[in-house]
């Protein structure tokens, strides 16, 4: 029986567009707007779409660095004690932020270049009662070595690493904690390929040996396909298919992610495949149009998707759930 | 050159080195490459392999610190043979060529397009430069351009800044200026390495479209080695600033005979394989231009290394098509004439 980490309910986090000498406020950016989504515990989630869509904001609500503007974020604890984060005071937190982690994208701006790499590491377990200074050492020197570093780098710069090796810090600072949950924001997007498959490498090894879930936010459905459980497409904030990773590819049920899939150039001669080209580009979340906010680049549009925005339904594909949001799947619906 | 007609722009042992703190980087240490009329040449490999400065040096667009060292660079201009290594760089031929027969896109277009000027006058100075149009004449131009690259609205758009177009749009405005002057060649630096998948597949159309109505030649630098299969015709892997093997996009990417090809090609996940794909990292990272290896510059990540390796490899013809800088390549090679036989 699979059981949860973490559930999201209609997660909607909006940011206040300003403008004029007084400041008023004009408008909304509809970053993320009503996400429904559950995080079981030991799996990969990936979470793939466009720039723009809200996939690292969505990630950055979950840990609260963003606040959301609505909805419910639910921690389930391995005792199945279920928290909801959102409603905590800043100070009572701090438990769960020990449990949820993030790797951020950029391991060049990410780490200060002003303090040793002990030196950043070492703040949040002083701040979780790791009171020596030996066993500081110890613990982040140990971490070093689960990444295939050296321990002797803790007392280097952040300059003298490459960017590969800057990442695997970003995610030794991730682990020192413990975590259950890690949120991984386009960890390796800023790589080199042949040092991106040892980050993914990496990844697919703690997570087997410290019994991690990652939520996997990035833009390359190759690297989802490889390393996901399941996928969530996400569009102008809203999360458009959920299913397997293997049957996004197989059986794709969304015109959307079917467009995105097809433009993924794939470096095998043998298996090229139609583009399937999308006009025009992503549409302002400042002013999202009505109905499905795809449809003004659908190539299979309809009346009823320009008046009606669609829901996220259930369906099954290969006897799994399969979730999509789309007038035009011509499925029986499941409850 | 060979006296081919076909052949656009030829570079031969080409060696760009940059110098600074008193020591030597041998960026582009010994390149050489045809490019065809109408067809795409890709240039493959990670970042610091001498990709872009190769292009850069085409262009005659290195920093002061920097220098070609030795080579040729020829460029067929209406059955004249121009060395544009010999040119003076801010000379008035170069200039002619610069932007109206070779033209080049830029990685980032948001750094590319100058912010206080409007787009339409970013293009039409091209034109201004390089044509006899008058303003009239060049602002319609302008407009078609536009229009040609699926820009909404071109009336309107052309008198923009840059600011209120789109990612997508600003990599349009940026082949939309590359194209005024119907090049004979283009040089893509990275072009849509800064854009989304989709706006990645309408740029590749658009390109694909420009390639076959005006025959022009492309040099495409990416290290996405699905692109390359993709749009590539031709195929050079670079590495540490060599070729390590070219030929058709076919030898490369079917028979990759090069330790270096292999490894890239295998440490990517391919789309539609699944979660059972292996991919494998390439061990270590890539060397210290000032401290770079003796010999073969791969044989330190290779798993193939061998003594022989401390010695450079002279590149070697496998077939008309194919080249590769390997000592050990034939090991490899039959590998795939036994599976063809068998």
């Amino acid at each position: 029986m699979k059981k949860e980490i973490l559930k999201l309910r209609n997660v909607k986090v909006h940011f206040p567009v300003q403008a004029g000498v007084f400041n008023r406020v004009v408008g909304h950016v509809m970053a993320v707007d009503g996400v429904d989504l559950d995080i079981y515990r030991g799996e990969v989630l990936g979470l793939a779409g466009e720039s723009g869509c809200g996939k690292t904001t969505l990630g950055k609500a979950i840990l609260r660095l963003v606040e959301p503007t609505d909805g419910e974020v639910t921690f389930v604890s391995k005792e199945d004690e279920e928290t909801e984060l959102t409603s905590l005071e800043k100070k009572d937190m701090d438990p769960f932020r020990k449990k949820l982690q993030i790797v951020f994208q950029d391991p060049h701006s990410s780490l200060n270049p002003s303090f040793t790499i002990f030196g950043s590491l070492q703040d949040p377990l002083k701040k979780f009662g790791v009171k020596s200074k030996e066993e500081r050492r110890k613990i982040i020197g140990d971490l070093l070595e689960a990444v295939n570093m050296r321990r002797e780098y803790m007392d280097r710069y952040p300059h003298e690493f490459s960017g590969g090796q800057r990442q695997r810090i970003g995610i030794v600072r991730a682990l020192c904690l413990e975590p259950e949950l890690i949120v991984c924001d386009e960890a390796v997007s800023a790589l080199d390929v042949s040092i991106q498959a040892q980050v993914l490498q990496l990844l697919m090894q703690l997570k087997k040996d410290k019994n991690l879930t990652y939520l996997f936010i990035t833009h390359d459905l190759s690297v989802t396909e490889y390393l996901c459980d399941r996928i969530a497409v996400m569009y102008l904030g809203r999360i458009v298919e959920l299913c397997d990773s293997e049957d996004l590819y197989n059986n794709t049920l969304h015109p959307y992610s079917e467009a995105l899939i097809s433009a993924i150039p794939v470096a095998d001669l043998d298996k090229k495949t139609e583009r399937i080209v999308l006009e025009g580009d992503v549409p302002s979340p400042v002013n999202p149009p009505t109905g499905c906010p795809f449809h003004p680049r659908c190539p299979k549009a309809k009346d009823i998707c320009k008046t009606e925005v669609p829901k996220l339904k259930k369906y099954s594909t290969s006897g799994k759930d399969h979730y999509a949001s789309c007038h035009l799947i011509d499925l029986p619906e499941r409850s | 050159m060979d006296d081919k007609d076909n052949i656009a722009l030829s570079v031969r042992d080409l060696k760009t080195f940059f110098y600074t703190n008193n020591r030597c980087n041998k960026a582009v240490n010994g390149v050489s490459f045809d490019v065809e009329k109408g067809k795409t040449l890709c240039i493959v490999g990670e970042s610091g392999c001498g990709k872009s400065v190769t292009a850069a040096t085409i262009m005659q667009l290195l920093p002061t610190l920097s220098r070609i060292e030795e080579g040729e660079i020829k460029f067929r201009k209406d059955n004249k043979i121009i060395n544009i290594e010999k040119l003076e760089k801010n000379g008035k031929e170069m200039r002619e060529i610069r932007g109206s027969d070779i033209a080049m896109i830029f990685q980032d277009p948001m750094t590319a397009l100058n912010p206080v000027y409007t787009v339409g006058f970013q293009i039409s100075e091209n034109l201004k430069y390089h044509t006899n149009l008058n303003k009239k004449q060049i602002r319609e131009k302008c407009i078609s351009l536009l229009s040609d690259m699926g820009i909404p609205l071109p009336e309107k758009r052309v008198d923009e800044y840059p600011h209120s177009y789109s990612g997508g749009m600003r990599q349009r405005a940026m082949i939309a200026m590359a194209m005024a002057c119907n090049p004979k060649i283009l040089i893509a630096d990275e072009p849509t390495t800064a854009l989304d998948v989709t706006i990645q597949a309408q740029i590749f159309e658009l390109m694909e479209k420009l390639k076959k109505e005006n025959d022009t030649a492309i040099i495409l630098i990416t290290h996405d080695m699905g692109v390359v299969a993709e749009l590539a015709d031709n195929v050079a892997v670079m590495y540490m600033g060599n070729i390590v093997e070219a030929g058709t996009a076919d030898d490369v990417l079917r028979r990759p005979t090069h330790p270096y090809t292999k490894a890239l090609l295998e440490s990517v996940p391919v789309l539609g394989r699944g979660k059972n794909q292996d991919i494998n990292p390439i061990k270590g990272s890539t060397p210290d231009p000032y401290n770079r290896p003796v010999g073969c510059q791969f044989a330190p990540r290779c798993n193939w290394q061998t003594e022989s390796c401390d010695i450079m490899p002279e590149i070697t013809q496998i077939n008309d098509t194919h080249q590769i800088r390997c000592h050990k390549y034939e090991q490899f090679f039959e590998k795939y004439n036994e599976k063809r036989n068998s």
